[in-house]
């Protein structure tokens, strides 16, 4: 049993009966790192020498105390460190070494005392569902590496999923921490809008993007959310409530819950191993005494549109500082102001950040806003209205994270329509702002991981957390490992 | 044919909180450049703007103190344009809900009174400040980036440039009393864009507009727009087309010089700022700040007539300032005579600041030092003469009047058997000049009491020397 | 079916200050014209009297106090510029632009 088959609670009893050290744990993630991820490319920057001092440091404290305490984790590449390389998988920020800042989260895993093994690849600028868009070498599904590894947070999925580290953060916006975690058959949560400070996150669409943790079990996202939930004063958009103890929450007891399934999250588009996965699944939680019913959230089918032109809007605005003038990568043709502006910008974004930059800029332009941008915000309250409806009657919602298991590599970057219908499942959760999880469920017959999602009521990641945690305990395929090179 | 003139205006007012809109940066002008400011002046990627409670507060006085009406409901949106002093690429600002709105404010120019209508005031932030080298290259500075900014913009309600002037003023001089500016034009804390337009008399719609950059000071403002008053005349008898263009003003060649023509409307793309809510300023909230608002110029003016006696212009020039005004009443509240205040205020304090171009806060004296040397005068202690000998003192180096006039011994002399003495003195040293009053020549008693002056070194109470030289002549 | 016409992805690309070579603009020109004919079905729905949708949750007036704090130094702020002189952003003429 590899040391990240252990749960961090497992470990931290490790450390504490002095079996092992933090060195041991930082070694094991570096070990690993250099056995698999030139097939993985999980990584884009790695920080061997502070993290093998910091683990020195911890080993020599007396205070162990912290509730991270030692813990190699890997952070997405959007999110700010301070002293850290934060690239956005973009060539625009290729030289972009010292970000001046910690984001919140950091500050917060810091203060527990992780210890930060590097920065984690994804979809440039968040932008994809596939990791085909990180300007880098793409991330490569662990399960089997002709497979992407879902995005855009699909370095922080495959990272937990290949025993690198054992927590990551990721991001989600439309799904960008369920879809790689469903596909890298890991835990991956999408905390309620407002229940992580995005300060230090760089922003794709403000009104959608979330932080939230990547694990190998529930228990653990729990933990980590633990840590970096709560309000910011630097987030006007954080939430000023208490952060509950998700960990306390995990009591195994779904007996009661009300089950709430939406038809559309089974319908066509969805593949029959994916709706056998999420039935057989179902019957996992009648047993366990929930029971479940068939609803309808019947704008589900508008939300794709919706959030394409809400997020790109959002995202032209975001990427406009991008400019050349105050950090990242200048273009050496220009001798004018306008020309710096556009070579530096074009010579720095890869096609699918270009694309979605127009198509905000022409959602938000003049004669198109009413049309574009102001009819989706509207079918955004129709589809929040949906979810507020079901939580009238239900605990949580349940479907699959996403309507098919991980695709090829190559497979859907031609045409960005299909490429975008992958993400149907997880978008409406952001537009609504609820929470979300994707856990393990099953598996494909091709052996690659099924996700099955939940989602809960606004600032309900206690219920989302039990209701996961109770499947998990009752089934076997979060145990189940991805066989890479080298004994895992 | 006649035309007649519309002006509008757009002034900008940066707002002197502590820190800037959203960021704690320290909000200060004239230091060394990019050095008042962070990672959120400066736009770095995963940075939020948080507001300043302050800057909202201030942008609610000053919309009050014109008059404008407060929004309930009201909100942030982007603007979205790209330029080296816009970090973001986006100006947080204000579009279809500023805060104030439906304001006006009251001139009066050749004695006619005229309310100018304010269409909206709202909240927004600065730009950093682009130079320009000799070099070919332009330089930036974000310490300006996020000082709180509100736009004013007036309705097209001004008829000729010296309404705009007397605008201008007004608008100055009221934001300058609610305390939320220094309206200091020279340090760009009050900036200005004028829009011009002609068209015959008589005809109702607008003609085309050509707006006005680049306008360093209120009478630039009026000389660029009589300048293109009279280019927009010419053209249009000349049979030919006003474009609608974006010009400058040249301090060299006093003309307006062509920077741009507008094709079309600029296209900003703004929407709501998803990173900051909205706000909702309810009754309580507006009344504790309106309750914060001083007694503006027009109620100051006022009063100084109806309540101290002065007269209509003296309070004119007493409320042109803030400081003026406040450092009167300061005097006067010191217990100093209302009117000798007033005098020396218009006088000898305002000869000096203009003669060594300093403002009033500049100046050494206070207003209690003021008021003491006018007591002086009063109770005779000393002259007006040897007052300006204090005042010389008090303006340069301040202290206490007392002190000064003790130190250097100007205390006026008033004992009639001193002065006696050097009555009798002078008399007995100049025999001609008694011989000469006494044969009636009236100029030998100003000899005398010029000389009595002289040996006293001016300290003389005059008209006891004129009562005691006339009874010590009778004598003789 | 909608059409974003070429003149039209041009425009957009300069408001965007994206430099296009004439076969992206072809490529963006029938690529946006799907995307915006995919979203033409939310006119399938009739949202008078729907409020739009900003902010997910209802939260108002988040303000802080009025209090500057240093942060980071003008080496700091220079740091990752691409070009800087005398402790300032230095930048192409924009006398140049036409």
């Amino acid at each position: 049993m590899a040391l990240f088959d252990h749960t961090i609670k497992e470990l931290e009893e490790m450390l504490h009966n002095k079996e092992i050290t933090v060195q041991d744990l930082v070694d094991e993630s570096y070990k690993r790192i250099n056995e698999v991820d030139d097939q993985v490319h999980a990584f884009l920057t790695l920080d061997e020498e502070n993290a093998r001092a910091k683990a020195k440091e911890l080993d020599e404290a007396t205070d162990t105390s912290a509730s991270l305490f030692g813990m190699p984790g890997g952070i997405k590449d959007n999110i700010m460190t301070k002293g850290l390389r934060t690239t956005c998988a973009s060539q625009f920020l290729d030289n972009f070494t010292d970000p001046l800042y910690d984001a919140t989260v950091v500050q917060k895993l810091n203060k527990e005392q992780m210890v930060a093994v590097g920065k984690l690849n994804m979809d440039e600028f968040a932008m994809g569902s596939s990791n085909e868009n990180s300007s880098y070498d793409p991330t490569r599904n662990p399960w089997n590496t002709d497979y992407v590894p879902g995005g855009s947070s699909g370095g922080s999925a495959a990272a937990v999923a290949a025993g690198e580290v054992l927590f990551s953060l990721g991001s989600d916006t439309g799904g960008s921490i369920r879809q790689p975690a469903a596909f890298c058959g890991v835990v991956g949560m999408k905390p309620t809008y407002g229940r992580v400070s995005r300060f230090g996150l760089v922003a794709f669409a403000s009104s959608l993007d979330q932080i939230g943790p990547i694990t190998r079990t529930v228990e653990d996202n729990a933990r980590v959310l633990e840590v970096i939930a709560g309000h910011d004063q630097m987030d006007s958009t954080s939430a000023n409530l208490d952060v509950p103890n998700y960990t306390e929450a995990l009591t195994n007891d779904v007996s009661g819950l009300k089950i709430a399934v939406p038809k559309e999250y089974l319908a066509e588009g969805v593949t029959p191993e994916v709706r056998e996965s999420i039935l057989e699944a179902l019957k996992v939680y009648e047993s366990l005494g929930a029971t479940w019913e068939e609803v309808s959230l019947p704008h589900s089918k508008y939300a794709v549109a919706t959030y394409y032109l809400l997020s790109s809007s959002e995202a032209s605005a975001n990427l406009a500082r991008f400019d050349g003038v105050r950090y990242g990568v200048r273009t050496e043709n220009a001798d004018n102001m306008i020309d710096m502006f556009k070579n530096s910008r074009s010579e720095g974004f890869g096609p699918e950040v270009k694309r979605r930059i127009m198509l905000g800029t022409f959602a938000l332009s003049s004669g198109y806003y009413d049309a574009y941008y102001k009819k989706a915000q509207k079918v955004r309250t129709l589809i929040k209205n949906d979810f507020d409806k079901i939580f009238e009657d239900y605990d949580v919602v349940i479907g699959p994270t996403t309507p098919t298991p991980a695709f090829k590599v190559g497979e859907k970057t031609d045409d960005p329509l299909t490429m975008y219908a992958n993400d149907i499942l997880t978008i409406p959760v952001n537009l609504a702002g609820v929470p979300g999880i994707s856990i393990p469920c099953g598996f494909s017959a091709d052996g690659l991981p099924i996700g099955l999602q939940i989602i809960g009521k606004h600032f309900d990641e206690s219920t989302v957390y039990r209701t996961a945690h109770a499947f998990e305990q009752a089934t076997e395929h979060h145990k189940k490992r991805p066989q890479l090179g080298g004994a895992n | 044919m006649n035309f007649e003139t519309i002006i509008g205006l757009e002034v900008h007012v940066e707002l002197k909180t502590n820190s800037k809109i959203f960021s704690p940066s320290i909000n200060e002008f004239g230091s060394d450049p990019n050095t008042n400011v962070n990672p959120i002046d400066l736009g770095y990627p995963g940075t939020l703007p948080v507001l300043n409670e302050e800057a909202v507060n201030f942008a609610m006085k000053a919309a009050m103190a014109l008059n404008c009406e407060v929004a309930t409901n009201t909100k942030f949106d982007r603007k979205n344009y790209f330029y080296p002093d816009n970090p973001k690429a986006y100006q947080i600002s204000q579009f279809d809900q500023p805060i104030g709105e439906h304001g006006w404010i009251e001139i009066e120019v050749n004695g006619k009174k005229k309310k100018i209508g304010i269409t909206r005031l709202h909240l927004e932030e600065d730009a950093g400040k682009l130079t320009h080298g000799e070099d070919g290259y332009s330089y930036v500075d974000f310490n300006r980036q996020g000082t709180p900014l509100i736009e004013i913009v007036s309705e097209p309600d001004m008829r000729s440039p010296e309404e705009a002037y007397a605008y201008l003023e007004k608008l100055k001089n009221i934001i300058q009393y609610t305390g939320v500016s220094d309206v200091k034009m020279q340090e760009g804390s009050l900036r200005c864009d004028a829009n011009i337009s002609l068209r015959p008399i008589g005809q109702e719609k607008f003609g085309t507009k050509a707006e006005l950059k680049n306008l360093n000071s209120f009478s630039f403002v009026q000389k660029g727009l009589e300048f293109e008053e009279k280019r927009q005349e010419k053209v249009l008898l000349s049979g030919g087309e006003i474009l609608q263009e974006t010009r400058r003003y040249d301090e060299k060649t006093k003309e307006t010089i062509l920077m741009r023509v507008k094709e079309g409307s600029d296209d900003y793309r703004y929407f709501p700022e998803p990173d900051l809510v909205p706000l909702y300023i309810d009754e309580e909230w507006k009344e504790r700040v309106r309750s914060e608002i001083p007694e503006l110029p027009d109620a100051r003016r006022q009063r100084y007539v109806s309540e101290l006696g002065l007269s209509e212009y003296d309070a004119d020039v007493l409320t042109a300032s803030k400081q003026m005004s406040d450092f009167f009443e300061e005097a006067v509240d010191h217990g100093a005579d209302i009117k000798q205040v007033s005098n020396w205020l218009m006088g000898e304090v305002s000869a000096y600041m203009n003669k060594h171009y300093k403002e009033l806060q500049e100046l050494a004296i206070t207003p209690e030092a003021l008021a003491k040397m006018i007591k002086l005068i009063e109770d005779g202690t000393i002259s007006s003469k040897i007052a300006k000998k204090v005042f010389a003192e008090l303006v340069e180096k301040g202290g206490d009047p007392e002190q000064i006039v003790k130190d250097q011994g100007l205390v006026q002399i008033s004992d009639p058997e001193q002065l006696k003495e050097v009555v009798n003195k002078i008399l007995d040293e100049n025999e001609q000049s008694i011989i000469d009053f006494k044969n009636g020549k009236g100029k030998a008693k100003g000899f005398l009491v010029g000389q009595i002056m002289k040996a006293t070194k001016g300290q003389a109470n005059p008209p006891l020397v004129n009562k005691i030289l006339a009874e010590e002549l009778d004598k003789r | 079916m909608a059409d974003i016409s070429k003149e039209q992805v041009k425009h957009v690309a300069h408001l965007a200050r994206l430099a296009v070579t004439d076969e992206e603009v072809d490529k963006l020109s029938d690529e946006l014209s799907a995307i915006i004919d995919y979203a033409e079905q939310l006119n399938e729905l009739d949202t008078d009297g729907i409020e739009p949708t900003t902010h997910v949750l209802d939260l108002k007036n988040i303000m802080r106090k009025d209090e500057a704090k240093e942060w980071i130094t003008q080496e700091d702020a220079l740091k990752n510029a691409p070009d800087h002189h005398g402790g300032q952003f230095r930048v192409p003429s924009i006398m140049a632009d036409s």
